[in-house]
């Protein structure tokens, strides 16, 4: 089937001028401010409490501005940012290692593979110290060294060490600390929050985002707010590969919904699969489970060379152990000896597909690669006892110091990988393989990280802008933070400046009538259907078509396939769904199938984007693509710039507006971590 | 694995609720909420309701999921969230009983998932240090001892799922709040402020319905992140210290 899309006008990322080390602090020095009095005059609403949503809302709550928050949790400690383990990035140097934020900046965009604009991405660098200094200040409890001083690690993609942690919950401390300042401006009554209220809709006065339907999940009523701007925070869309990382009612919808009111939804295919997950163990699956990359600080990758070593250990007549070292092939380290087991998500998650597709995975479904710490183990083991001061300590000694402070480091995955899959990964290596985590492409935003939508702003992982297309490794706590704590209060400032003589939006206005009335007359549909298959059945099978015709690894061929067969089960959906209970009431299959039908339409265009980017770059693998040795081959003459993409309501086909990609500072080059 | 659920069913908070029975068949790879969808998702082509429950990240570190299994918070597995309990510590032919929280501070929302805002409203007394964005000191100025930076992340682990609440006969908060305020009070950040701190978010705990603590550390055995009796202990010790500063 042919993809077909138009070309519409190209866009401005509204980069402000100057050198580009100089462009945020001028343009702080020249953006029109609002003063304390009229804040109190000037609503907004912000749609998610992660660490972007709950950064905003306190921090415009600080500025004094009337802030609406929302999120379909119960709780806003609850958001999605919880989950992240690994830690964030910033450029402080504390390691005297020769870090810079020009070298943050530069690795960010060198690890997203030359496809984000360079502005916003040394904005980010600049903010990651402020961050630091923020959370510490706020009560994050970061590792520490013996001396008291913050610790850290390093991730893939970078020969610094400049992520700091906490434990293997860094997204859990950072989230619980934005959080508190949340819930301290709740109390002080700048903001209201609104919990278990999910966005349903947009609403846009005069072209301008002056508010939301919003569906109050315990009762099901449809509710309407204004407000002088709308922020979304709503996190990425993960969960269209219904089998993702990501929690389990991560969603896109909101993101969508913007997009069916004419926000730009900007390189969609641009989607991180990250090497290191639990591997699927059945149909019934819900979710996967990520093993965080810090492991690969320490875990050495490997698979073994010869087939009837497969085999026994896929019939458990051999365990890992038993194959000899040179009958391993640690084929990271092998293919990229400069990095190794740190080379970045992409190029890891590709490596163990390949290996995979010889041939030589390792367990029953032949999905699973090993990921083994007995050398660290024991390079830690005799390390400490050299520090305590043992001499000639026998091989358990040493392995049983060495797992000591592997516990330390990694203690609380271990345990997870152990109560998922029953194995104790001390003794046994872990099996490992990709699945999808993270969603670079996200809501078109210019510098002030305002969509095309005056008054509509995109913040965190459901905008698109910093990661181009692929994100390095604690990035994306990161950009949560200084979206939301450092970026926002001054871009939405600037932009509010001229609306202080605006009067409160109007909840009767038509445009809320209509908003309202088009959301309930899709809920109704969506119950009238009455047919024979479940949301959660239709959604795995979503799944399977963009998993295996837009994953890892793609083809012109397959993605004109992915698109045929999702306008297919679109139409099976909108004919055959059971959704059971009615409106009026707590119903969480409701809430999943409104979902459900957006991730349809989503995945479509997702596929026309990869389709029509006809290289590959960071996350997007096209085999048409690549140089003779297999790496992906960027066309940066013809592909240089960001796709942002116009979905028509109509049927007609979706426009292309393309934003050139200056670079005025880094020359893309092909990336090599060979 | 064939099981038989005994579910607790109950339609708002209002409905008097009672236990409903089903049959299912799992295997022992599946998380205990996997088990859920098996049922949940027979129950919808059956055209039945579905089993409501709380989870999100099931990977035990949200604090979503809630529910009593067998009599337990949790399920039997100790220091394991509903979420990450496998059905591999299940028997063949066992009967499962389900139900939600039950504890004052906790109405029954539907089913197995219950409101827990009560927790947010105690955290909203004084569970925060008060600084705005903008002006953090360096973040290496203030040294902190790796052994009070560790115990304090150890307190700020907690998930807030309110197993410990669930656990306790008495419906106590004890071992929530003093998690929260051990993470704060013991950072030199959190110094400033943490004898106001203790006695807000005590009293607003007090008001909020949770019970009083009479020592029985039921909430130290069901709670999934091992947070410890030893914090009850500390923020005993800053709440009387405070009460006695006699300018509070
Ligand atoms: C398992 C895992 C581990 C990770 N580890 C790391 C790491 O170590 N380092 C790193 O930098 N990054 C990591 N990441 C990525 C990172 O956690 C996320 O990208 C980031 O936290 C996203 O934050 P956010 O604020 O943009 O969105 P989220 O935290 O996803 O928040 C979204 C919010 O929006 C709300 N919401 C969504 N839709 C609606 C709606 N329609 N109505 C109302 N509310 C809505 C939700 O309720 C929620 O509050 C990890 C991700 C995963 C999945
Ligand atoms: S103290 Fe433990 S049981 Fe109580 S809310 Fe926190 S994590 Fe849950
Ligand atoms: S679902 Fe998140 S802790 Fe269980």
């Amino acid at each position: 089937m042919e993809i077909k899309w138009k070309i519409g006008d190209e866009l401005k990322g509204n980069v402000p001028p100057g050198p580009l080390d100089q462009k945020w602090n001028k343009y702080k020095d020249k953006q029109k401010l609002v003063a304390p009095n009229n804040k109190r005059n000037v609503e907004i609403i912000v749609i998610g409490t992660g660490l972007a949503g709950g950064g905003a809302a306190a921090a415009l709550g600080e500025l004094g501005y009337i802030v609406k928050c929302f999120t379909f949790h119960d709780s806003p400690r609850r958001a999605h940012s919880i989950a992240a383990q690994g830690g964030i990035n910033a450029a402080k140097n504390y390691q005297n290692d020769g870090d810079t934020i020009y070298r943050l900046f530069y690795d960010t965009i060198k690890g997203g593979d030359y496809r984000s604009r360079e502005s916003n991405v040394h904005r980010l660098a600049e903010a990651s110290v402020d961050i630091i200094d923020h959370c510490v200040a706020t009560g994050v409890p970061f590792a520490r060294d013996y001396g008291g001083l913050l610790e850290n690690r390093s991730f893939g993609g970078v020969q610094v060490k400049r992520t700091f942690y906490a434990r293997g919950q860094t997204g859990q401390q950072l989230l619980l600390a934005t959080y508190q300042s949340l819930n301290r401006q709740i109390a002080k009554g700048t903001v209201t929050m609104y919990n278990r209220h999910e966005m349903v809709d947009l609403v846009k006065i005069d072209g301008e985002a002056r508010g939301v339907i919003v569906r109050n999940l315990l009762t099901g009523k449809l509710e309407r707010y204004g407000a002088h701007a709308v922020v979304l925070a709503t996190g990425g869309y993960g969960n269209l590969y219904y089998l993702s990382t990501n929690a389990m009612n991560s969603n896109a919808s909101a993101a969508w919904k913007a997009v069916k009111r004419g926000a730009y939804m900007a390189n969609p295919c641009y989607v991180q699969i990250h090497p290191t997950c639990i591997p699927e163990s059945g149909e019934y699956q819900s979710k996967l489970t990520l093993m965080s990359e810090s492991l690969r600080n320490d875990g050495r990758v490997w698979v073994p060379w010869k087939e009837d070593d497969v085999q026994a250990i896929r019939n458990k007549s051999k365990q890992p152990k038993d194959i000899p070292e040179d009958r391993r092939d640690y084929f990271l380290e092998r293919m990229y000896p400069a990095f190794g087991n740190l080379v970045p998500r992409d190029v890891a998650a590709r490596a163990i597909k390949k290996v995979c597709d010889e041939g030589r995975g390792v367990n029953a479904t032949g999905r699973a690669v090993f990921l083994d710490f007995e050398d660290a183990i024991m390079r830690y083991g005799k390390s400490e006892a050299h520090q305590q001061g043992l001499s000639n300590p026998d091989k358990s000694t040493i392995r049983s110091l060495g797992e000591k402070i592997v516990e330390a480091k990694y203690g609380n995955l271990f345990e997870m990988y152990e109560k998922i899959t029953g194995v104790d990964p001390y003794h046994t290596p872990m099996m490992i393989y990709p699945a999808v985590h993270y969603t670079m492409g996200g809501l078109w935003v210019d510098y002030n990280v305002q969509t095309n939508i005056p008054g509509l702003f995109a913040i965190g992982e459901c905008n698109f802008s910093d990661h181009g297309a692929n994100r390095l490794g604690a990035s994306a706590l990161m950009q949560g933070l200084a979206d939301g704590f450092f970026v926002i209060p001054y871009t939405i400032t600037n932009y509010l400046a001229d609306k202080i003589k605006v009067p409160k939006a109007d909840i009767n206005h038509p445009a809320f009538e209509e908003a309202e009335k088009s959301t309930r007359e899709r809920f109704e549909k969506l119950l009238s259907i009455q047919g024979n298959q479940s949301i959660e059945s239709l959604h795995r099978k979503l799944g399977k078509i963009m998993w295996n015709l837009a994953g890892i690894s793609r083809t012109a061929e397959n993605l004109s396939k992915a698109v045929e067969e999702i306008r297919a089960l679109r139409k099976e959906f909108w004919e055959d769904v059971y959704v059971p209970g009615s409106m009026d009431e707590y119903n969480p299959e409701l809430e999943k199938a409104n979902r459900v039908a957006d991730f349809l339409e989503l995945g479509e265009l997702l596929a026309t984007d990869a389709f029509h980017r006809n290289e590959s770059c960071g996350g997007h693998y096209r085999e048409e693509f690549k140089t003779e040795e297999g790496e992906p081959l960027r066309m940066d003459d013809e592909f240089a710039y960001i796709a942002a993409w116009e979905w028509p309501n109509t049927n007609e086909e979706p426009i292309l507006h393309k934003e050139d990609l200056n670079f005025e500072v880094v020359k893309p080059t092909t990336r090599s971590y060979k | 694995m064939k099981l038989t659920l005994k579910i607790w069913r109950q339609n708002g908070a209002n409905d008097k609720g009672h236990f409903k029975s089903y049959d299912v068949v799992a295997n022992e790879e599946m998380s205990f909420l996997e088990m859920l969808d098996v049922l949940n998702e027979e129950l919808i082509n059956r055209k039945e309701e579905p089993v409501v429950f709380d989870h999100d990240c099931r990977e035990g570190i949200c604090g979503a999921c809630s529910m009593v299994i067998n009599g337990k918070p949790h399920g039997p597995l100790r220091k394991t969230t509903t979420c990450q309990l496998h059905m591999r510590h299940f028997k063949d032919g066992d009967t499962i009983h389900v139900e939600p929280y039950r504890a004052k501070a906790f109405p029954v929302i539907k089913d197995l998932m219950v409101d827990r805002t009560a927790f947010d409203r105690v955290i909203q007394t004084g569970g925060y240090i008060s600084v705005n964005t903008g002006g953090a000191q360096d973040a290496n100025n203030i040294p902190i001892a790796q052994s009070i930076a560790e115990k304090s992340m150890d307190a700020a682990a907690c998930i807030g799922c309110g197993a410990c609440v669930a656990a306790c006969p008495n419906g106590a908060a004890m071992l929530f709040v003093s998690a929260k305020l051990n993470h704060l009070n013991l950072l030199p950040q959190g110094e400033v402020e943490k004898l106001e701190r203790t006695h807000k978010m005590i009293d607003r705990m007090e008001k909020e319905g949770f019970g009083a603590c009479s020592n029985i550390g039921a909430c130290e055995v069901e709670c999934p992140k091992d947070i410890q009796l030893i914090n009850i202990a500390r923020m005993n010790r800053w709440y009387f210290s405070s009460a006695f500063a006699g300018d509070q």
